[in-house]
């Protein structure tokens, strides 16, 4: 068996346009990006907004059918169409969302949100079924009595809690994080990522952790997936990717952080002044998709599109200058 | 003579809810010298929004003010009539919003809105729409944004969000001001946009010696942006100190842990969090509203509300730890 839980190899994903001018054109949401994730653990998919973060997150899930390109789960390839996967499958592969406002039904109580997914995959314990229900609340901190509450009646992070919860009721492999954190405060985010980190120990769980925080990926992250425009422009193990990253996006990404401290500061070593905005992803900019608005851009860039290039060990970055430069 | 731009004084301010009367400010106090840029900096419903929206006398109907003054260039705010609000909305203060997606009217065009802000604004010959929009293209391009005569025509939707705030800051400075309230005006955009975003806005209000007030969340942003930080929890300010000051030493128990809560970017783990959750605005806690929370509260926490203790020149810290009469540290 390989030490990897889930690889994605070469995995695409159009929608195309139906009306409107741009009708016959496609939005390349996810164009081709390759990577996996080992067993135990995380690994950071970091981008902005309209980068295709997660889209990719819904095809590993089963959300969306991908266009083209394959997904290996524990050494078994899933189809591309959502329709054919088992749901033994679907159990594994569990999924947070950002938002837990609006993913979590207002009109159930609790106790029925987390016995859904139970009763689905047909893991109820018929001896104790709510003593089953109350470990699963103990597991992320949560006391019995919110058995019978609505999540209206839950504070945004105990909402997120349960959101957890109900990922971890049918013991998944591997979970998809989806900016678990971006819309609570940093007192909360704190608790609910050192919870993550304490049941990733405890059960040995993958993470696929989806955000825009590079301050957060830098500790709770194994390795980073920087996306843009529906490719990946580096992948890189945590402590590398911020001592030594070699793609200007990354560098751009890591100089417009706001940061509280001298020492950070530090980390920020290459100072690249952010200037325009993510393009649209029906009219990529030919060549390099970031030609429009990396710094260091010269003719190559504008005509050839760069490709995956091993830089060291596990260190994968996308960029003609890196090339040339190790040719050189 | 007052030399503060405004000055808040005991700030109290409530909703009539179905609930009851929440008391959200409770004590605010703050000022803001002319050229200063500030921040208030505090987690959600803290009464940041509440709290600069009273300046411009723009709360919800449902709100009510119990107590306090604020003070704008010697002029009571709260006891202006109309055409004094209209001369304050119109010279003295301007706003930016969290989302300009509301915040820009979307079936007028950029042009006619700004025209608008200007023409009320009182500057000399603003009703003249020639000037309003020589006025609106300079202040365009002051933002740096490309092709302002392209923009002036162009629909709040054909704009990305980045650009949509860069047209609401050109708004807010496109007469002079006294001073300019910034309310997490870059809490929708991506990281790479929230740098230029800020560096145009701070480069804006220096190069104009504007006052400005910025609400944000993060203290990433409030560091990097403005001169001296509020840190607002539960309707009080609860420490103040020059930005600086603020990173090296925090009194307070809540600044402690906020500033421990922030995940740096060069590592080390991530703090444990606070526990327990802001409190009911409906009865909150009688003496200090942190209490419940705070891992040091004692007696007389539970009873009186802190005032301001000096711990440095400018440093104010709201906290019993710190007052003499308790004799603690």
């Amino acid at each position: 068996m390989s030490e990897n839980i889930l690889e994605v190899n070469n995995l695409k994903k159009y929608f195309p346009i139906t009306k409107g001018k741009e009708k016959g054109l496609s939005v390349k949401a996810v164009d081709d990006i390759s990577f996996s994730i080992k067993r135990g653990e995380t690994l950071a998919l970091v981008g902005e907004s309209g980068s295709g973060k997660s889209t990719t997150a819904y095809n590993v899930i089963g959300m969306y059918s991908a266009t083209a390109g394959q997904i290996i789960f524990k050494d078994e390839p899933i189809s591309n169409n959502i329709k054919e996967r088992p749901l033994r499958l679907r159990k594994e592969i569990q999924m947070v969302f950002q938002d837990p406002g609006t993913t979590l039904n207002p009109r159930r109580i609790v106790k029925d949100i987390l016995s859904l997914p139970l009763k689905i995959h047909k893991l109820v314990d018929k001896k104790d079924p709510v003593g089953q229900i109350v470990r699963l609340l103990e597991e992320v901190e949560l006391p019995m009595e919110y058995l019978f509450k609505t999540p209206l009646a839950l504070g945004g992070g105990e909402r997120q809690m349960l959101a957890v919860a109900r990922a971890l009721s049918t013991n998944p492999d591997l979970i998809v994080l989806d900016e678990p954190t971006s819309a609570l405060d940093v007192s909360i985010q704190a608790k609910i990522i050192n919870m993550l980190l304490r049941l990733q120990k405890d059960y040995d769980l993958s993470y696929l952790f989806i955000t825009l925080d590079l301050s957060l990926v830098r500790n709770f992250a194994t390795r980073v997936a920087i996306m843009y425009l529906g490719k990946i422009a580096e992948i890189a193990p945590t402590e590398i990717f911020f001592s030594d990253p070699e793609h200007p996006y990354t560098k751009m990404l890591l100089s417009a952080i706001p940061v509280i401290s001298e020492k950070e500061e530090e980390v920020k070593h290459a100072k690249v002044t952010p200037k325009g905005e993510i393009p649209s992803p029906v009219n990529v900019p030919k060549g390099c998709s970031f030609n429009t608005r990396c710094p260091l851009a010269f003719d190559r860039c504008f005509v050839e599109d760069p490709v995956m290039k091993e830089v060291a060990s596990d260190h994968q970055v996308r960029c003609h200058l890196v090339e040339e430069r190790r040719q050189s | 003579m007052d030399e503060n731009i405004v000055t808040i004084k005991d700030l109290h301010i409530g909703y009539r809810t179905f609930g009851g009367h929440v008391k959200v400010l409770n004590g605010v106090n703050l000022y803001v010298k002319p050229g200063e840029k500030v921040s208030i900096v505090g987690e959600t419903g803290c009464g940041k929004t509440t709290t600069v929206k009273a300046i411009l006398r723009i709360l919800a109907r449902q709100a009510v003010v119990t107590g306090g003054e604020i003070i704008f260039k010697g002029e009571q705010v709260l006891k202006m009539n109309k055409s004094q609000l209209q001369h304050l909305r119109g010279t003295g203060v301007s706003m930016i919003f969290q989302d300009p997606t509301s915040s820009l009217n979307p079936v007028f065009t950029i042009g006619q809105q700004m025209s608008a802000v200007i023409r009320y604004s009182g500057h000399a010959g603003a009703t003249k729409s020639k000037i309003q929009e020589e006025l609106a293209i300079k202040a365009l391009q002051e933002t740096a944004m490309p092709d302002p005569e392209r923009i002036l025509q162009s629909y709040p939707f054909q704009l990305s969000g980045g650009m949509r705030q860069r047209v609401s800051i050109a708004m807010a400075l496109s007469t002079p001001r006294e001073m300019v309230i910034a309310d997490e005006p870059t809490t929708n955009l991506d990281v790479t946009i929230q740098d230029q975003v800020l560096r145009i806005l701070k480069q804006r209000v220096e190069e104009k010696n504007t006052s400005l007030i910025l609400i944000t969340h993060s203290l990433g942003v409030a560091r990097e942006t403005t001169d001296r930080i509020y840190v607002m929890y539960a309707g009080n300010m609860v420490e103040t100190a020059p930005t600086t000051e603020l990173f090296r030493e925090q009194y307070h128990p809540y600044t402690r842990a906020l500033v421990d809560c922030i995940p740096r970017l060069s590592g080390g783990g991530v703090a444990e969090g606070i526990g327990g959750r802001i409190p009911n605005y409906l009865d909150p806690p009688p003496g200090c509203r942190f209490a419940p929370r705070c891992p040091k509260a004692f007696d007389r926490c539970w009873q009186e509300k802190p005032e301001y203790v000096n711990v440095g020149s400018s440093h104010q810290v709201a906290c019993f730890l710190y007052d003499q009469s308790t004799g603690d540290e």
